[in-house]
Parts: structure tokens; C-alpha cells; sequence
């Protein structure tokens, strides 16, 4: 065991831990925008799909990764305003339409990218040292050694927190998640932030899978989120409706999935299937340990989330 | 979630209705019968986009068009394994009419033989299973031959004798592959060992990407792998190292670290089979290729292999080309497993049996599995 309690050992893992971490990150980032604006959205494994492909798509047309990430956002968007369309207008089951979207997402995605498959990639988000901080012992090459979408996600984390709690635009959001009826009231326009928030949340999630098409693992492949979405939605409940939990949770997923490689690797031999089961332990846990009104409120999940809304409804 | 997807290609439209009868030009064989297409269906475990497994049959099943005028073929991707999904779509295709059903995963073999109990008329053929019926056959390729010789070159790129293999299940179908590339490397660097991590999964990308990175954390100068994405040759490539790719030709990924990939050729297999269901002579068998029978093959060799290594290789390919040498010389005695104790005897080579159901590492594998 004391191979493990060295600073190698953790600083490698949690140095892997955050590319590993930073698709979902993305993702769960912008599943928790829609959910609290109280908006479901369970497509978000076929926006990272689409997130992916579009990424990679744009990136090999123009020979740039950062087009490629506009793509990737576009992409994202897009799925999700179907979504927006769907449930916010046509007040649809959030439920249906999200697994609707992911299979749509998964299918158009194998589809559209059929010829891209196999094709190299003439540019990607690589290692970026950031000068003097990366030399820091340790905290130097977890935090600073990274691409570029994990800089811009270290940035987002704070800047969503401050967005979402500090700022009269996050009540606003809260108040639509919350009670929709009195954000109304208020002169909110209701039906405009959720479709503002579902439409952010699409984007970062297609920014996600980008994170892996253009950041880890360059190229395309059918299905390559592998299943990651549905992590990030789960993530979203650990978290609490919260951007910082939301990183936390995400880098403990990501360091689940370096550790257990590098435990291997050193011959301890914890079960995999163990180590795999973890994050889903934790969501579950959260989950007992939020049943009944009180607890629901004390996580924070917003009250009105999975609720249409309609306006002849209030009172 | 996984996707299913149903896609039809009828190849040369002017076969379909007007009932035209193929006929080779010596021998009068009859290709394909009167007016029906002959119906044939594929049951894919992955997407046919994953450049991995599912795509290598997927380029079988493009060859059987290619060679038979009169075959209408079909396929569904990313079928799960569990027994009542699979049962369904297996059932489903023989409902519609399809005359040969190839089943690509282990998974399906169960699925399969409980079918075809209720199509007597239908071929099955079901990938890497051992259970047969009277109209289901088996077909899988010594894929160890190639990975063997992927051995040799790693073995001679790895100059500190430390290599990596990232895994996917400890069965043993891995396991052998695993101990054939290690006793491939061991043939040219004799004091190398293999380092093996499993991911328990066939098809993940980041997650096969973090099994590499450990294992070159560790030290690991070349990383093979038995997984469906290039994930871990990426890893290679950006660490500067190289890379033994698996299923088809990943060096489009990470040109700088795949020094070659053992590479399936389903074509060897699916035509011969389809012509003997046509010329009605197909029985039920147990087909084990190997690359005298061109079912399993390497893919060109990286540029960064030095002439002699690659000379040496080729040399080797020749011999396995021409049966001279097989997957049994390669499991030929003596042979010791991993804590040194002597499994098989000088001059004694293993039994297909004992090959097919290999459950211990040989010497020179460093890692464990899993019970």
C-alpha cells in the first residue's frame, strides 16, 4: 500500500483525474442551467454525441479546434432547442422528449458522421503548460498542465456559481425553476429563460462531448461518449444543483476511473466492478438521503423542475 | 442508451423483380437461386463507425455483396448482449426471411441456439461461441498468430523491456492473446515483461485512454491492446511512445506510435460460407482460420520500425502465411506460467481445447485475474 500514499502516485491521479472529468463536467455544467430553470433534460447524451461529431466535424473542415468548439457548441445548441421547442412550447413530457433526443442524438450523430470516421485530426486541444505555475511541485502539473477546455471549464465553475447565486440574472433563473407562477408575476418571461437555459445547457454539453473529440481523444468514433451523459445527469442530483459540487463530483468520477487503472497497474487488486459502481453509489445515496419535501429542499432540487408551465394554471 | 438501426442496401437494383439468374461462366454452378434475393442478416454488438470490431465485420458483410450479385444483406448495431434483447432481434430477422444470420458477439451465442431451435431452414452462424446445432456453425480466427509477430516488433522497440497492455475482460479469449504477444516479445527481448490493466469494458475511449496513461506512468515503452478504440494509441502517441493497435488499421489515429495492428479479414469466412449455403453444401462445423486461411492478418508496418526489425517480421509473417508456423507452435512447450512453474512440457504443444479455454498467464505477464 505504500506505493500509494506517495506524491507520484496521487499527483498522477488526480492529474488524470481532470481531463477525465472535464467532458462530464461540461455537460452536468449544463443540465443543472436547465434543471434550474425547471427543465428536464435527459437528452443530454445525445447532445454530447452531436457535441463530439460537430467538434470534430468543424475542426477537420477548417483545421481548427477552437472552430471546432464553436461547432461543438452550435451542435449542442441545436439538439437542445428541439428540446426547448418540445417541452417549453409545446409543454411535451421532459422525460420522453430527453430519451427522444438521445436516441435521435446517437443516431443522426453515427449517421452524419459516417465518413469522418478514421479520419486524422489536423487539429486538437493539446497540453498547454501555463508558464512559472506549471513548475509548482505537484499542484503544477494536476492544475496547470492541462488543454484548453479544461482552463475554460476551471473558469466557468466559479463564474456559473457567482452567475447562479450572486447575481440578479441566477434569481431570476431560480425564481423560474422554482415558481415559475411568481417569476411570472414579477414580469419574467418564463417560456424566454427556459429556453435561454435549455438551449446554454445543449451547448455545454455538446461542448462536452468536444471536450473528448478534440481534447482526449481526438477523432471520431460511433458512441464515443460512451455513456458519459447520463453520469453528468446523475452528477447533477450528487451536486445539488450547485457548479461547485458539480466539479467535485465530476473530478471524483474522473479520479474513480484514473485511480482504479493505476491501482492495477501497481497490483492491488481492488474490484473494478467496485470502483466502477461508485458514482452511482453516491447519486443513489444523495437520492435516499433526499427523499421526502424537506430533504428535496434541503439538496436544493427546484420545485419546479419536470413541471410545464401554463400560465392559466397559476393560482 | 444504445441505438438500434435498422439499414437495407439491395445492391444492383436491376437483380431484384425481374428474376435474373446468375450463373458462373465454368462449372454452372447456380450463384444465388431464382428471383428472391438470398436474404442475409448481421447482428452487431458495437456501431459499425467504431473503426473496431463491429466495423471488421461490417467490412465482411460489404465483401459479400461485392462477390454475390444477388444477396440483399442487412444489419442492426449496438445489440445488447442480454438475453431477451438479442432473442428478439435474432428471431426478428429470421421472421424476415433472411436464410443466413451471422451473430458477431460471444454474448449471442445462447440467443442463437434458442432461435434457431424454430428455424430449421436458416444457417446461423454465431462469432467466437463454442455451443453448435445442426443448422449453427461457429467461426472465429487465431488472431493470436498476428498478435505474436506484433510481439516480435515490440519486443524489439521496448528498450527498457517494459511494455503495457490495456484489456478488456479476463476471459479467454484475451487472456491468450495476451499471453501470444507476450511470447512474442519474450522471442526477441527475453527479459521483457507485460504489464496488464483491465477496463472491463470493450468500447470506451476515455476510459481505454486512462488504462494506457497508467501503464506509461509505469513505465510502459510500448502499449498493445485488446479493446475497440484507438483510445490507448493515442495515449502512446502523445507520451512519445508507441503502440500495438487491434481489429483494423488505427495508425490514422496515432501515426508517430502504431508500429502495426492484428487486423480481422471476416471476408475469408462470410464468402466461402455463403457460397456453400448456396451451392447447399454447407454443414454445420466449428471454423477456427488462421492466416494460412487469410481470416486474421497485420496491418502495414509503421515507418518507425527499423528495416532489420521489419525485415525479421516479415520473414516470420511468411512462415505463419505458409502454415509452417501456427497458433500451435506458437503454444508449444515448454512453456512456463507467470510464478515460473512449468505448464507445458518441451516439445509438447497445447491441445486446440486447452488453447481455446486458456485461464493463466505465461511467464513475463505481470498482473492478475480476476476470479
Amino acid at each position: 500500500m505504500s506505493e500509494v500514499w506517495t506524491t507520484d502516485f496521487l499527483t498522477a491521479v488526480l492529474a488524470a483525474a481532470i481531463p477525465a472529468g472535464t467532458a462530464i463536467l461540461f455537460a452536468c455544467l449544463g443540465e443543472l442551467l436547465a434543471e434550474r430553470a425547471g427543465v428536464l433534460n435527459l437528452g443530454v447524451e445525445g447532445m454530447m454525441l452531436m457535441g463530439a461529431l460537430g467538434g470534430f466535424a468543424f475542426c477537420y473542415w477548417t483545421d481548427s479546434a477552437w472552430i471546432g468548439a464553436i461547432g461543438a457548441l452550435a451542435a449542442g445548441a441545436a439538439m437542445a432547442t428541439i428540446h426547448a421547442v418540445l417541452t417549453v412550447s409545446l409543454r411535451a413530457n421532459q422525460v420522453v422528449s430527453g430519451l427522444a433526443l438521445t436516441l435521435f442524438g446517437t443516431g443522426l450523430s453515427s449517421y452524419l458522421g459516417r465518413n469522418l470516421v478514421g479520419k486524422p485530426a489536423p487539429d486538437r486541444f493539446s497540453d498547454l503548460a501555463i508558464p512559472v505555475l506549471h513548475e509548482i511541485p505537484g499542484l503544477g502539473r494536476i492544475l496547470f498542465d492541462q488543454d484548453a477546455l479544461v482552463y475554460i471549464s476551471f473558469v466557468l465553475v466559479p463564474l456559473l456559481w457567482l452567475w447562479v447565486y450572486r447575481t440578479r440574472q441566477g434569481l431570476e433563473l431560480r425564481a423560474v425553476g422554482e415558481r415559475p407562477e411568481a417569476a411570472d408575476a414579477m414580469g419574467l418571461s418564463v417560456t424566454g429563460l427556459r429556453y435561454a437555459y435549455v438551449i446554454v445547457g445543449g451547448a455545454l454539453a455538446g461542448l462536452g462531448g468536444a471536450a473528448i473529440s478534440l481534447g482526449t481523444n481526438p477523432g471520431w468514433t460511433e458512441g464515443m461518449t460512451a455513456g458519459r451523459g447520463w453520469i453528468a445527469v446523475a452528477l447533477v442530483i450528487f451536486a445539488g444543483w450547485n457548479p461547485a459540487r458539480a466539479a467535485l463530483g465530476a473530478y471524483l468520477f474522473g479520479g474513480v476511473e484514473a485511480a482504479q487503472f493505476r491501482l492495477q497497474s501497481i497490483g492491488i487488486g481492488v474490484s473494478p466492478f467496485f470502483l466502477n459502481m461508485l458514482p452511482y453509489l453516491f447519486t443513489i445515496l444523495v437520492l435516499v438521503l433526499a427523499t421526502g419535501e424537506a430533504a428535496r429542499r434541503r439538496i436544493g432540487a427546484p420545485a419546479a423542475l419536470g413541471r410545464p408551465y401554463l400560465r392559466e394554471e397559476r393560482g | 442508451m444504445s441505438e438500434l438501426r435498422i439499414t437495407r442496401r439491395t445492391v444492383l437494383g436491376g437483380f431484384g423483380a425481374a428474376a435474373v439468374t446468375a450463373i458462373l461462366p465454368r462449372g454452372g454452378r447456380v450463384l444465388a437461386q431464382e428471383g428472391e434475393p438470398l436474404k442475409i442478416a448481421f447482428v452487431y454488438v458495437g456501431p459499425i463507425g467504431d473503426l473496431g470490431w463491429t466495423w471488421a465485420h461490417d467490412q465482411g458483410r460489404l465483401a459479400i455483396e461485392e462477390a454475390f450479385p444477388n444477396v440483399e444483406t442487412s444489419y442492426l448495431e449496438s445489440v445488447p448482449e442480454n438475453p431477451s434483447d438479442a432473442e428478439r432481434v435474432i428471431r426478428d430477422f429470421a421472421q424476415k426471411g433472411n436464410k443466413i444470420i451471422f451473430t458477431t458477439s460471444f454474448g449471442y451465442m445462447d440467443p442463437t441456439i434458442n432461435v434457431a431451435k424454430d428455424f430449421p431452414d436458416t444457417v446461423f452462424i454465431h462469432i467466437s461461441g463454442y455451443k453448435t446445432a445442426e443448422n449453427v456453425g461457429t467461426g472465429f480466427g487465431k488472431i493470436e498468430e498476428p498478435r505474436y509477430v506484433a510481439g516480435q516488433i515490440a519486443g524489439k522497440m521496448a528498450a527498457t523491456g517494459q511494455l503495457g497492455y490495456v484489456a478488456a475482460f479476463p476471459i479467454p479469449e484475451v487472456i491468450r492473446g495476451i499471453n501470444a504477444f507476450t511470447l512474442g516479445v519474450r522471442s526477441t527481448n527475453p527479459e521483457a515483461v507485460v504489464k496488464v490493466v483491465w477496463t472491463n469494458t470493450w468500447f470506451d475511449p476515455q476510459k481505454e485512454r486512462q488504462a494506457a496513461e497508467a501503464l506509461l506512468d509505469g513505465g510502459a515503452e510500448v502499449i498493445a491492446q485488446h479493446q475497440d478504440t484507438p483510445g490507448p494509441m493515442q495515449a502512446a502517441q502523445d507520451r512519445g511512445k508507441y503502440g500495438v493497435g487491434y481489429n483494423a488499421d488505427m495508425s490514422s489515429y496515432a501515426p508517430e506510435a502504431v508500429l502495426t495492428c492484428p487486423i480481422w479479414n471476416w471476408a475469408a469466412f462470410y464468402i466461402p460460407t455463403v457460397q456453400a449455403v448456396i451451392d447447399g453444401t454447407w454443414e454445420s462445423s466449428q471454423y477456427w482460420g488462421g492466416w494460412q486461411d487469410g481470416v486474421v492478418d497485420l496491418s502495414p508496418i509503421g515507418p518507425m520500425v527499423p528495416e532489420d526489425v521489419k525485415a525479421a517480421a516479415e520473414a516470420e509473417i511468411e512462415l505463419f502465411k505458409k502454415g509452417e508456423k501456427t497458433i500451435f507452435t506458437i503454444f508449444s512447450g515448454p512453456l512456463k506460467d507467470q510464478n515460473g512453474e512449468e505448464r507445458v512440457a518441451a516439445g509438447v504443444e497445447m491441445t486446440d481445447q486447452e488453447i481455446l479455454n486458456m485461464d493463466w498467464f505465461v511467464e513475463g505477464v505481470e498482473g492478475e485475474i480476476p476470479s
